[in-house]
Protein backbone atom coordinates (compact mmCIF):
# COMPACT_ATOMS: atom_id res chain seq x y z
CA UNK A 1 0.00 0.00 0.00
CA UNK A 2 1.33 3.44 -0.99
CA UNK A 3 0.58 6.86 0.44
CA UNK A 4 0.92 10.25 -1.24
CA UNK A 5 0.18 13.57 0.47
CA UNK A 6 -0.71 16.77 -1.38
CA UNK A 7 0.77 19.77 0.43
CA UNK A 8 1.71 23.34 -0.48
CA UNK A 9 3.12 25.43 2.34
CA UNK A 10 1.00 28.38 1.29
CA UNK A 11 -2.76 27.91 1.50
CA UNK A 12 -5.11 28.30 -1.43
CA UNK A 13 -2.79 27.06 -4.17
CA UNK A 14 -5.17 24.25 -5.22
CA UNK A 15 -4.43 21.21 -3.01
CA UNK A 16 -8.06 20.17 -2.61
CA UNK A 17 -9.02 20.84 -6.24
CA UNK A 18 -6.16 18.61 -7.37
CA UNK A 19 -6.82 15.90 -4.76
CA UNK A 20 -10.48 15.76 -5.80
CA UNK A 21 -9.43 15.48 -9.45
CA UNK A 22 -7.06 12.58 -8.62
CA UNK A 23 -9.90 10.92 -6.71
CA UNK A 24 -12.06 10.91 -9.84
CA UNK A 25 -9.27 9.48 -12.01
CA UNK A 26 -7.84 6.76 -9.75
CA UNK A 27 -10.09 3.74 -9.37
CA UNK A 28 -8.13 1.97 -6.66
CA UNK A 29 -7.62 4.65 -4.00
CA UNK A 30 -8.71 5.56 -0.50
CA UNK A 31 -9.12 9.31 -0.01
CA UNK A 32 -8.09 11.02 3.23
CA UNK A 33 -8.70 14.65 4.17
CA UNK A 34 -6.00 15.56 6.68
CA UNK A 35 -6.68 19.30 6.62
CA UNK A 36 -8.77 18.76 9.74
CA UNK A 37 -8.71 22.48 10.65
CA UNK A 38 -10.58 23.56 7.55
CA UNK A 39 -11.55 20.44 5.65
CA UNK A 40 -13.01 21.09 2.20
CA UNK A 41 -12.61 17.86 0.23
CA UNK A 42 -16.06 16.65 1.31
CA UNK A 43 -17.60 19.64 -0.49
CA UNK A 44 -16.63 17.98 -3.79
CA UNK A 45 -16.75 14.29 -2.87
CA UNK A 46 -20.02 14.54 -0.94
CA UNK A 47 -19.31 11.51 1.27
CA UNK A 48 -22.04 9.43 2.85
CA UNK A 49 -20.88 8.73 6.37
CA UNK A 50 -20.80 5.05 7.37
CA UNK A 51 -19.16 5.34 10.76
CA UNK A 52 -18.61 8.23 13.20
CA UNK A 53 -16.08 8.09 16.02
CA UNK A 54 -15.55 10.60 18.82
CA UNK A 55 -12.12 12.17 19.06
CA UNK A 56 -10.57 13.07 22.38
CA UNK A 57 -7.58 15.30 22.03
CA UNK A 58 -5.52 16.46 24.96
CA UNK A 59 -7.25 16.47 28.33
CA UNK A 60 -8.40 19.65 30.03
CA UNK A 61 -8.10 20.82 33.65
CA UNK A 62 -11.32 21.16 35.61
CA UNK A 63 -11.35 23.10 38.88
CA UNK A 64 -13.70 22.38 41.72
CA UNK A 65 -14.21 25.90 43.06
CA UNK A 66 -15.70 24.62 46.33
CA UNK A 67 -12.50 22.87 47.37
CA UNK A 68 -10.08 25.47 45.93
CA UNK A 69 -8.21 27.38 48.64
CA UNK A 70 -6.83 30.00 46.23
CA UNK A 71 -3.22 29.16 47.04
CA UNK A 72 -2.28 30.16 43.47
CA UNK A 73 0.09 27.20 43.07
CA UNK A 74 -1.62 26.09 39.86
CA UNK A 75 -1.55 29.63 38.48
CA UNK A 76 2.17 29.87 39.18
CA UNK A 77 3.01 26.42 37.75
CA UNK A 78 1.06 26.57 34.49
CA UNK A 79 3.50 27.12 31.61
CA UNK A 80 0.70 27.80 29.13
CA UNK A 81 -0.90 30.82 30.85
CA UNK A 82 -4.06 28.72 30.90
CA UNK A 83 -5.12 29.64 34.44
CA UNK A 84 -6.02 33.23 35.29
CA UNK A 85 -5.50 35.00 38.63
CA UNK A 86 -9.03 34.18 39.74
CA UNK A 87 -8.25 30.51 39.11
CA UNK A 88 -10.36 29.99 36.00
CA UNK A 89 -9.20 27.67 33.24
CA UNK A 90 -8.71 29.33 29.86
CA UNK A 91 -9.99 26.48 27.73
CA UNK A 92 -8.27 27.50 24.51
CA UNK A 93 -4.85 27.74 26.19
CA UNK A 94 -4.87 24.53 28.27
CA UNK A 95 -2.64 21.88 26.70
CA UNK A 96 -3.67 19.16 29.14
CA UNK A 97 -0.26 18.56 30.74
CA UNK A 98 -1.68 17.80 34.21
CA UNK A 99 0.82 19.88 36.19
CA UNK A 100 -1.95 21.83 37.95
CA UNK A 101 -3.70 18.62 38.98
CA UNK A 102 -0.42 17.29 40.38
CA UNK A 103 0.53 20.47 42.22
CA UNK A 104 -2.85 21.25 43.81
CA UNK A 105 -2.54 20.57 47.56
CA UNK A 106 -6.28 20.04 48.08
CA UNK A 107 -7.10 17.89 45.03
CA UNK A 108 -9.41 20.53 43.62
CA UNK A 109 -8.25 19.95 40.03
CA UNK A 110 -8.91 16.94 37.88
CA UNK A 111 -8.03 16.30 34.25
CA UNK A 112 -11.11 15.59 32.12
CA UNK A 113 -11.43 14.10 28.65
CA UNK A 114 -12.43 16.72 26.15
CA UNK A 115 -14.65 16.03 23.17
CA UNK A 116 -12.44 17.59 20.54
CA UNK A 117 -14.10 16.39 17.37
CA UNK A 118 -15.12 13.44 15.25
CA UNK A 119 -13.48 11.18 12.73
CA UNK A 120 -15.50 9.60 9.94
CA UNK A 121 -15.36 6.65 7.60
CA UNK A 122 -17.38 7.25 4.47
CA UNK A 123 -18.21 6.14 0.98
CA UNK A 124 -17.94 8.45 -2.00
CA UNK A 125 -18.69 7.99 -5.68
CA UNK A 126 -14.92 7.58 -6.15
CA UNK A 127 -14.25 5.13 -3.34
CA UNK A 128 -13.84 5.06 0.42
CA UNK A 129 -12.83 8.16 2.35
CA UNK A 130 -11.48 8.95 5.83
CA UNK A 131 -12.06 12.44 7.20
CA UNK A 132 -12.64 14.38 10.39
CA UNK A 133 -13.91 17.52 12.03
CA UNK A 134 -12.13 19.38 14.81
CA UNK A 135 -14.51 21.27 17.09
CA UNK A 136 -14.27 25.04 17.43
CA UNK A 137 -11.20 26.24 19.32
CA UNK A 138 -9.90 22.72 20.00
CA UNK A 139 -6.26 21.68 19.96
CA UNK A 140 -4.40 18.56 18.90
CA UNK A 141 -5.07 18.69 15.20
CA UNK A 142 -1.85 16.71 14.68
CA UNK A 143 -3.27 13.86 16.73
CA UNK A 144 -6.52 13.93 14.75
CA UNK A 145 -4.53 13.81 11.49
CA UNK A 146 -2.93 10.60 12.75
CA UNK A 147 -6.39 9.16 13.50
CA UNK A 148 -7.54 9.96 9.94
CA UNK A 149 -4.45 8.37 8.44
CA UNK A 150 -4.90 5.22 10.53
CA UNK A 151 -8.56 5.02 9.47
CA UNK A 152 -7.48 5.37 5.83
CA UNK A 153 -4.95 2.56 6.19
CA UNK A 154 -7.57 0.26 7.71
CA UNK A 155 -9.96 1.11 4.89
CA UNK A 156 -7.30 0.37 2.28
CA UNK A 157 -6.69 -3.08 3.79
CA UNK A 158 -10.38 -3.91 4.10
CA UNK A 159 -11.28 -2.75 0.61
CA UNK A 160 -8.09 -4.00 -1.00
CA UNK A 161 -7.02 -0.59 -2.27
CA UNK A 162 -3.37 -0.02 -3.10
CA UNK A 163 -3.01 3.74 -2.75
CA UNK A 164 -4.04 6.42 -0.25
CA UNK A 165 -4.34 9.97 -1.55
CA UNK A 166 -4.08 12.47 1.30
CA UNK A 167 -5.23 16.09 1.10
CA UNK A 168 -2.83 17.87 3.44
CA UNK A 169 -3.02 21.10 5.44
CA UNK A 170 -1.14 24.34 4.68
CA UNK A 171 1.96 25.34 6.65
CA UNK A 172 4.96 23.34 7.82
CA UNK A 173 4.16 22.65 11.51
CA UNK A 174 2.47 19.97 13.58
CA UNK A 175 -0.50 18.96 11.34
CA UNK A 176 1.70 18.99 8.20
CA UNK A 177 4.36 16.84 9.83
CA UNK A 178 1.63 14.43 11.02
CA UNK A 179 0.28 14.30 7.43
CA UNK A 180 3.59 13.43 5.77
CA UNK A 181 5.64 11.29 8.16
CA UNK A 182 6.11 7.86 6.64
CA UNK A 183 4.35 8.55 3.31
CA UNK A 184 5.96 7.42 0.05
CA UNK A 185 5.93 10.84 -1.59
CA UNK A 186 4.52 14.33 -1.38
CA UNK A 187 3.11 16.40 -4.21
CA UNK A 188 3.77 20.08 -3.52
CA UNK A 189 1.28 22.34 -5.28
CA UNK A 190 2.60 25.84 -5.85
CA UNK A 191 1.76 28.87 -7.97
CA UNK A 192 3.99 31.49 -9.60
CA UNK A 193 3.69 34.19 -6.93
CA UNK A 194 6.59 35.35 -4.75
CA UNK A 195 4.66 34.27 -1.63
CA UNK A 196 4.05 30.76 -2.94
CA UNK A 197 7.67 30.39 -4.08
CA UNK A 198 8.91 31.37 -0.62
CA UNK A 199 6.55 28.84 0.96
CA UNK A 200 7.47 26.15 -1.59
CA UNK A 201 11.12 26.40 -0.62
CA UNK A 202 10.28 25.99 3.08
CA UNK A 203 7.95 23.04 2.56
CA UNK A 204 10.51 21.32 0.30
CA UNK A 205 13.01 21.70 3.15
CA UNK A 206 10.50 19.94 5.40
CA UNK A 207 10.16 17.01 2.96
CA UNK A 208 13.95 16.82 2.77
CA UNK A 209 14.19 16.89 6.57
CA UNK A 210 11.88 13.87 6.79
CA UNK A 211 13.50 12.23 3.74
CA UNK A 212 10.33 12.06 1.66
CA UNK A 213 10.49 12.27 -2.13
CA UNK A 214 8.86 15.52 -3.32
CA UNK A 215 7.23 16.14 -6.70
CA UNK A 216 6.09 19.63 -7.71
CA UNK A 217 3.01 20.86 -9.54
CA UNK A 218 2.90 24.49 -10.70
CA UNK A 219 -0.75 25.50 -10.67
CA UNK A 220 -1.90 28.57 -12.66
CA UNK A 221 1.57 28.58 -14.23
CA UNK A 222 0.46 31.11 -16.85
CA UNK A 223 -0.42 33.95 -14.43
CA UNK A 224 3.23 34.98 -14.19
CA UNK A 225 5.57 33.20 -16.62
CA UNK A 226 8.65 34.90 -15.20
CA UNK A 227 7.96 33.47 -11.74
CA UNK A 228 7.15 30.07 -13.26
CA UNK A 229 10.61 30.08 -14.82
CA UNK A 230 12.08 30.85 -11.40
CA UNK A 231 10.33 27.79 -9.93
CA UNK A 232 11.48 25.59 -12.82
CA UNK A 233 15.07 26.78 -12.32
CA UNK A 234 14.92 26.25 -8.56
CA UNK A 235 13.56 22.71 -8.95
CA UNK A 236 16.16 21.84 -11.58
CA UNK A 237 18.99 23.08 -9.34
CA UNK A 238 17.69 21.02 -6.47
CA UNK A 239 16.98 17.88 -8.48
CA UNK A 240 13.23 18.04 -7.91
CA UNK A 241 10.90 16.85 -10.64
CA UNK A 242 8.01 19.01 -11.83
CA UNK A 243 5.23 16.58 -12.75
CA UNK A 244 2.61 19.08 -13.86
CA UNK A 245 2.07 22.64 -15.08
CA UNK A 246 -1.59 23.56 -14.95
CA UNK A 247 -3.12 26.60 -16.68
CA UNK A 248 -5.36 29.09 -14.87
CA UNK A 249 -8.97 28.24 -15.67
CA UNK A 250 -12.26 29.53 -14.27
CA UNK A 251 -13.75 26.03 -14.57
CA UNK A 252 -12.12 25.29 -11.20
CA UNK A 253 -14.60 27.57 -9.43
CA UNK A 254 -17.49 26.49 -11.68
CA UNK A 255 -16.81 22.82 -10.93
CA UNK A 256 -16.61 23.59 -7.19
CA UNK A 257 -19.98 25.36 -7.25
CA UNK A 258 -21.46 22.32 -8.96
CA UNK A 259 -19.85 20.00 -6.37
CA UNK A 260 -17.92 18.21 -9.08
CA UNK A 261 -14.26 17.51 -9.61
CA UNK A 262 -12.64 19.37 -12.51
CA UNK A 263 -12.33 16.05 -14.36
CA UNK A 264 -16.06 15.33 -14.06
CA UNK A 265 -17.04 18.85 -14.92
CA UNK A 266 -15.00 19.54 -18.02
CA UNK A 267 -12.84 18.01 -20.71
CA UNK A 268 -10.82 21.22 -20.99
CA UNK A 269 -7.06 21.34 -21.34
CA UNK A 270 -6.76 21.64 -17.54
CA UNK A 271 -8.45 18.27 -17.04
CA UNK A 272 -6.17 16.60 -19.60
CA UNK A 273 -3.12 18.04 -17.89
CA UNK A 274 -4.24 16.74 -14.49
CA UNK A 275 -4.83 13.25 -15.93
CA UNK A 276 -1.33 13.27 -17.45
CA UNK A 277 0.10 14.40 -14.13
CA UNK A 278 -1.64 11.61 -12.22
CA UNK A 279 -0.35 9.03 -14.72
CA UNK A 280 3.19 10.25 -14.09
CA UNK A 281 2.72 10.10 -10.32
CA UNK A 282 1.18 6.63 -10.58
CA UNK A 283 4.21 5.47 -12.52
CA UNK A 284 6.61 6.93 -9.93
CA UNK A 285 4.87 5.62 -6.86
CA UNK A 286 5.03 2.01 -8.07
CA UNK B 1 -6.03 49.14 18.82
CA UNK B 2 -5.21 45.61 17.67
CA UNK B 3 -6.71 44.46 14.35
CA UNK B 4 -6.11 40.85 13.34
CA UNK B 5 -6.65 39.51 9.82
CA UNK B 6 -7.70 35.86 9.68
CA UNK B 7 -9.52 33.55 7.27
CA UNK B 8 -9.94 29.84 7.98
CA UNK B 9 -9.13 28.90 4.40
CA UNK B 10 -5.60 29.59 3.23
CA UNK B 11 -4.84 31.74 0.22
CA UNK B 12 -7.91 33.98 0.44
CA UNK B 13 -5.93 37.20 0.82
CA UNK B 14 -5.02 37.70 4.52
CA UNK B 15 -1.58 38.98 3.64
CA UNK B 16 -2.95 41.21 0.88
CA UNK B 17 -5.41 42.82 3.30
CA UNK B 18 -3.05 43.15 6.27
CA UNK B 19 -0.12 44.57 4.33
CA UNK B 20 -2.27 47.01 2.36
CA UNK B 21 -3.89 48.19 5.60
CA UNK B 22 -0.47 48.77 7.14
CA UNK B 23 0.91 50.52 4.06
CA UNK B 24 -2.13 52.80 3.77
CA UNK B 25 -1.50 54.14 7.27
CA UNK B 26 2.29 53.93 7.62
CA UNK B 27 2.32 54.24 11.40
CA UNK B 28 1.38 50.77 12.57
CA UNK B 29 3.13 47.93 14.30
CA UNK B 30 2.81 44.91 12.03
CA UNK B 31 3.03 41.28 13.17
CA UNK B 32 3.16 38.37 10.74
CA UNK B 33 2.06 35.54 13.04
CA UNK B 34 2.03 32.95 10.24
CA UNK B 35 5.34 31.68 11.55
CA UNK B 36 5.14 28.49 9.48
CA UNK B 37 4.97 30.41 6.21
CA UNK B 38 5.47 34.16 6.75
CA UNK B 39 4.99 36.19 3.56
CA UNK B 40 4.14 39.72 4.65
CA UNK B 41 7.63 41.09 4.35
CA UNK B 42 7.60 40.29 0.64
CA UNK B 43 5.18 43.27 0.49
CA UNK B 44 6.40 45.46 3.38
CA UNK B 45 10.10 45.04 2.48
CA UNK B 46 11.48 46.05 5.87
CA UNK B 47 15.14 45.45 6.54
CA UNK B 48 15.08 42.93 9.38
CA UNK B 49 18.25 43.82 11.22
CA UNK B 50 17.13 42.65 14.64
CA UNK B 51 16.81 38.96 15.44
CA UNK B 52 16.01 37.00 18.60
CA UNK B 53 16.02 33.24 19.00
CA UNK B 54 12.95 31.47 20.37
CA UNK B 55 13.87 28.66 22.72
CA UNK B 56 11.88 26.11 24.68
CA UNK B 57 12.82 23.90 27.62
CA UNK B 58 13.16 20.14 27.41
CA UNK B 59 14.15 17.59 30.04
CA UNK B 60 17.62 16.26 30.43
CA UNK B 61 17.99 13.13 32.56
CA UNK B 62 20.85 12.43 34.91
CA UNK B 63 21.15 8.69 34.40
CA UNK B 64 23.28 8.26 37.52
CA UNK B 65 20.41 9.51 39.67
CA UNK B 66 17.58 7.93 37.63
CA UNK B 67 16.12 4.67 38.97
CA UNK B 68 13.97 4.08 35.85
CA UNK B 69 10.74 4.23 37.85
CA UNK B 70 8.98 5.66 34.73
CA UNK B 71 6.94 8.21 36.72
CA UNK B 72 8.10 10.90 34.26
CA UNK B 73 6.96 8.97 31.18
CA UNK B 74 3.67 8.03 32.85
CA UNK B 75 3.05 11.70 33.60
CA UNK B 76 4.02 13.08 30.18
CA UNK B 77 0.86 13.77 28.14
CA UNK B 78 2.85 14.15 24.92
CA UNK B 79 4.84 10.88 24.78
CA UNK B 80 8.04 12.88 24.90
CA UNK B 81 9.75 10.51 27.37
CA UNK B 82 10.04 6.74 27.11
CA UNK B 83 11.56 4.59 29.84
CA UNK B 84 12.94 1.18 28.94
CA UNK B 85 14.41 -1.22 31.55
CA UNK B 86 17.75 0.54 31.87
CA UNK B 87 17.46 3.69 29.84
CA UNK B 88 15.36 6.84 29.37
CA UNK B 89 14.74 8.30 25.94
CA UNK B 90 13.72 11.93 25.47
CA UNK B 91 12.07 13.19 22.26
CA UNK B 92 12.58 16.96 22.46
CA UNK B 93 10.37 17.84 19.47
CA UNK B 94 7.35 16.22 21.18
CA UNK B 95 7.94 18.05 24.49
CA UNK B 96 5.54 20.92 25.30
CA UNK B 97 7.80 22.28 28.08
CA UNK B 98 5.21 21.84 30.85
CA UNK B 99 8.03 20.74 33.21
CA UNK B 100 5.76 18.17 34.85
CA UNK B 101 8.38 15.41 34.54
CA UNK B 102 10.71 17.44 36.75
CA UNK B 103 7.99 17.79 39.35
CA UNK B 104 7.13 14.09 39.56
CA UNK B 105 10.68 12.71 39.53
CA UNK B 106 11.38 11.26 43.02
CA UNK B 107 15.14 11.10 42.36
CA UNK B 108 15.63 14.73 41.35
CA UNK B 109 17.22 13.35 38.19
CA UNK B 110 15.63 15.79 35.73
CA UNK B 111 16.95 19.21 34.83
CA UNK B 112 15.93 21.38 31.89
CA UNK B 113 17.91 22.50 28.90
CA UNK B 114 16.94 25.03 26.27
CA UNK B 115 16.82 24.47 22.55
CA UNK B 116 16.10 26.88 19.71
CA UNK B 117 12.95 26.14 17.68
CA UNK B 118 12.72 29.35 15.69
CA UNK B 119 13.36 33.06 15.76
CA UNK B 120 11.69 36.42 15.49
CA UNK B 121 13.04 39.18 13.26
CA UNK B 122 12.11 42.83 13.10
CA UNK B 123 12.89 46.18 11.59
CA UNK B 124 11.40 49.50 10.45
CA UNK B 125 10.19 50.65 7.07
CA UNK B 126 8.37 53.89 6.17
CA UNK B 127 6.92 54.33 9.67
CA UNK B 128 5.89 50.67 9.99
CA UNK B 129 7.47 48.63 12.76
CA UNK B 130 7.51 45.19 11.21
CA UNK B 131 7.87 41.89 13.12
CA UNK B 132 7.68 38.32 11.93
CA UNK B 133 8.49 34.88 13.29
CA UNK B 134 10.02 31.82 11.67
CA UNK B 135 9.49 28.28 12.91
CA UNK B 136 12.51 26.11 12.17
CA UNK B 137 12.13 23.32 9.62
CA UNK B 138 10.99 20.06 11.22
CA UNK B 139 9.65 21.74 14.36
CA UNK B 140 6.01 21.14 15.32
CA UNK B 141 5.09 23.93 17.69
CA UNK B 142 4.33 27.36 16.34
CA UNK B 143 2.84 28.64 19.61
CA UNK B 144 6.06 29.60 21.46
CA UNK B 145 7.21 31.63 18.42
CA UNK B 146 3.84 33.42 18.21
CA UNK B 147 3.92 34.12 21.96
CA UNK B 148 7.36 35.67 21.71
CA UNK B 149 6.24 37.82 18.77
CA UNK B 150 3.17 39.06 20.62
CA UNK B 151 5.28 40.22 23.56
CA UNK B 152 6.43 43.04 21.26
CA UNK B 153 2.90 44.44 20.90
CA UNK B 154 2.45 48.03 22.04
CA UNK B 155 -1.29 48.29 22.72
CA UNK B 156 -1.24 52.08 22.49
CA UNK B 157 -0.35 51.90 18.81
CA UNK B 158 -2.23 50.75 15.76
CA UNK B 159 -1.38 47.07 15.61
CA UNK B 160 -2.06 44.80 12.63
CA UNK B 161 -1.72 41.02 12.92
CA UNK B 162 -1.50 38.68 9.92
CA UNK B 163 -2.93 35.39 11.26
CA UNK B 164 -2.06 31.88 9.97
CA UNK B 165 -4.75 29.87 8.12
CA UNK B 166 -6.91 27.29 9.86
CA UNK B 167 -8.95 27.39 13.06
CA UNK B 168 -6.84 25.68 15.71
CA UNK B 169 -4.15 26.61 18.26
CA UNK B 170 -1.89 28.97 16.24
CA UNK B 171 -4.95 30.90 15.03
CA UNK B 172 -6.40 31.30 18.52
CA UNK B 173 -3.04 32.35 19.93
CA UNK B 174 -2.68 34.97 17.16
CA UNK B 175 -6.16 36.55 17.33
CA UNK B 176 -6.75 36.47 21.08
CA UNK B 177 -6.70 39.93 22.68
CA UNK B 178 -7.53 41.60 19.36
CA UNK B 179 -9.98 44.51 19.45
CA UNK B 180 -11.28 43.61 16.02
CA UNK B 181 -10.85 40.74 13.58
CA UNK B 182 -11.15 40.98 9.80
CA UNK B 183 -12.11 37.68 8.16
CA UNK B 184 -10.98 37.50 4.56
CA UNK B 185 -12.86 35.12 2.29
CA UNK B 186 -13.57 34.43 -1.36
CA UNK B 187 -17.04 33.90 -2.81
CA UNK B 188 -16.64 30.16 -3.50
CA UNK B 189 -18.00 27.08 -1.72
CA UNK B 190 -14.58 26.44 -0.07
CA UNK B 191 -14.38 30.08 0.96
CA UNK B 192 -17.88 30.01 2.46
CA UNK B 193 -17.38 26.72 4.30
CA UNK B 194 -14.14 27.87 5.93
CA UNK B 195 -15.57 31.34 6.65
CA UNK B 196 -18.30 29.68 8.70
CA UNK B 197 -15.66 27.83 10.74
CA UNK B 198 -13.69 31.04 11.28
CA UNK B 199 -16.84 32.91 12.36
CA UNK B 200 -17.48 30.22 14.99
CA UNK B 201 -13.97 30.63 16.36
CA UNK B 202 -14.11 34.44 16.48
CA UNK B 203 -17.56 34.40 18.09
CA UNK B 204 -16.27 31.89 20.62
CA UNK B 205 -13.48 34.35 21.48
CA UNK B 206 -16.03 37.21 21.63
CA UNK B 207 -14.08 39.50 19.30
CA UNK B 208 -15.99 41.98 17.09
CA UNK B 209 -15.46 41.17 13.43
CA UNK B 210 -16.32 41.96 9.83
CA UNK B 211 -15.73 40.31 6.46
CA UNK B 212 -13.68 41.35 3.44
CA UNK B 213 -14.57 39.52 0.23
CA UNK B 214 -11.58 39.03 -2.02
CA UNK B 215 -11.80 38.00 -5.69
CA UNK B 216 -15.34 39.41 -5.72
CA UNK B 217 -17.06 38.40 -8.95
CA UNK B 218 -15.86 34.80 -9.14
CA UNK B 219 -18.10 32.10 -7.72
CA UNK B 220 -21.56 32.87 -6.39
CA UNK B 221 -23.46 35.07 -3.93
CA UNK B 222 -23.71 32.60 -1.06
CA UNK B 223 -21.02 34.31 1.04
CA UNK B 224 -22.97 37.58 0.85
CA UNK B 225 -26.23 35.80 1.67
CA UNK B 226 -24.59 34.18 4.68
CA UNK B 227 -23.21 37.51 5.94
CA UNK B 228 -26.58 39.20 5.51
CA UNK B 229 -28.39 36.43 7.35
CA UNK B 230 -25.87 36.41 10.18
CA UNK B 231 -25.76 40.23 10.30
CA UNK B 232 -22.01 40.29 9.66
CA UNK B 233 -20.81 43.55 8.10
CA UNK B 234 -18.99 43.28 4.76
CA UNK B 235 -16.41 46.03 5.13
CA UNK B 236 -14.77 45.80 1.71
CA UNK B 237 -14.91 43.92 -1.56
CA UNK B 238 -11.77 43.47 -3.62
CA UNK B 239 -12.71 42.52 -7.18
CA UNK B 240 -11.25 39.60 -9.12
CA UNK B 241 -8.75 41.46 -11.25
CA UNK B 242 -5.82 40.40 -13.36
CA UNK B 243 -4.00 43.57 -12.41
CA UNK B 244 -4.33 42.95 -8.67
CA UNK B 245 -3.36 39.27 -9.06
CA UNK B 246 -0.34 40.29 -11.10
CA UNK B 247 0.81 42.86 -8.51
CA UNK B 248 0.42 40.21 -5.81
CA UNK B 249 2.47 37.69 -7.78
CA UNK B 250 5.32 40.22 -7.94
CA UNK B 251 5.15 41.16 -4.27
CA UNK B 252 3.74 44.66 -4.80
CA UNK B 253 0.99 46.05 -2.56
CA UNK B 254 -2.08 47.52 -4.32
CA UNK B 255 -1.99 50.77 -2.31
CA UNK B 256 1.47 51.52 -3.64
CA UNK B 257 0.17 51.55 -7.19
CA UNK B 258 -3.22 53.15 -6.69
CA UNK B 259 -4.34 56.19 -4.69
CA UNK B 260 -7.92 54.99 -5.00
CA UNK B 261 -7.07 51.77 -3.15
CA UNK B 262 -5.02 53.64 -0.55
CA UNK B 263 -8.17 55.65 0.18
CA UNK B 264 -10.30 52.48 0.34
CA UNK B 265 -8.00 50.78 2.84
CA UNK B 266 -7.84 53.98 4.87
CA UNK B 267 -11.62 53.93 5.04
CA UNK B 268 -11.54 50.33 6.30
CA UNK B 269 -9.24 51.51 9.06
CA UNK B 270 -11.56 54.38 9.97
CA UNK B 271 -14.63 52.13 9.88
CA UNK B 272 -13.03 49.67 12.28
CA UNK B 273 -11.73 52.45 14.50
CA UNK B 274 -15.23 53.90 14.81
CA UNK B 275 -16.78 50.53 15.46
CA UNK B 276 -14.27 49.61 18.17
CA UNK B 277 -14.66 52.98 19.90
CA UNK B 278 -18.44 52.67 19.78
Amino acid sequence: MKEITVISGKGGTGKTTITAAFASIEKNAVLADCDVDAADLHLILNPSIKKTMGFHGLKIADINKDSCIKCNKCYESCKFDAIDKDINIKKASCEGCGVCEYICPVDAISMKERDSGFSYISDTRFGPMAHAVLKTAEEASGKLVTVVRNNAKKLAKEKNKDIIIIDGPPGIGCPVIASITGVDMVLVVTEPTLSAIHDLERVLDVSKHFKILPLVCINKYDINIENTEKIVKYCKENGIEIVGMLPYDTIVTDAMINQKSVIEYSKADLSKKIIEMWEKIREKIK
Amino acid sequence: MIISVASGKGGTGKTTVSTNLALSKNNAQFFDCDVEEPNSNIFIKAELNKKEDVSVFYPSIDKDKCNFCSKCSDFCAYNAIAVVPSDVLVFPELCHSCMGCGLVCPQDAISFKERVIGRIEYGRKNGIDFFHGLLNIGEMQAIPVIKKLKKKIDKKRNVIIDVPPGTSCPVIESVSESDYCILVTEPTPFGLHDLKLAVEVIRHLKIPFGVIINRDGVGDKRVEDFCRKEKIPIILKIPESKKIANLYSKGIAIVEESLEWREKFNQVFEKINNEVKA
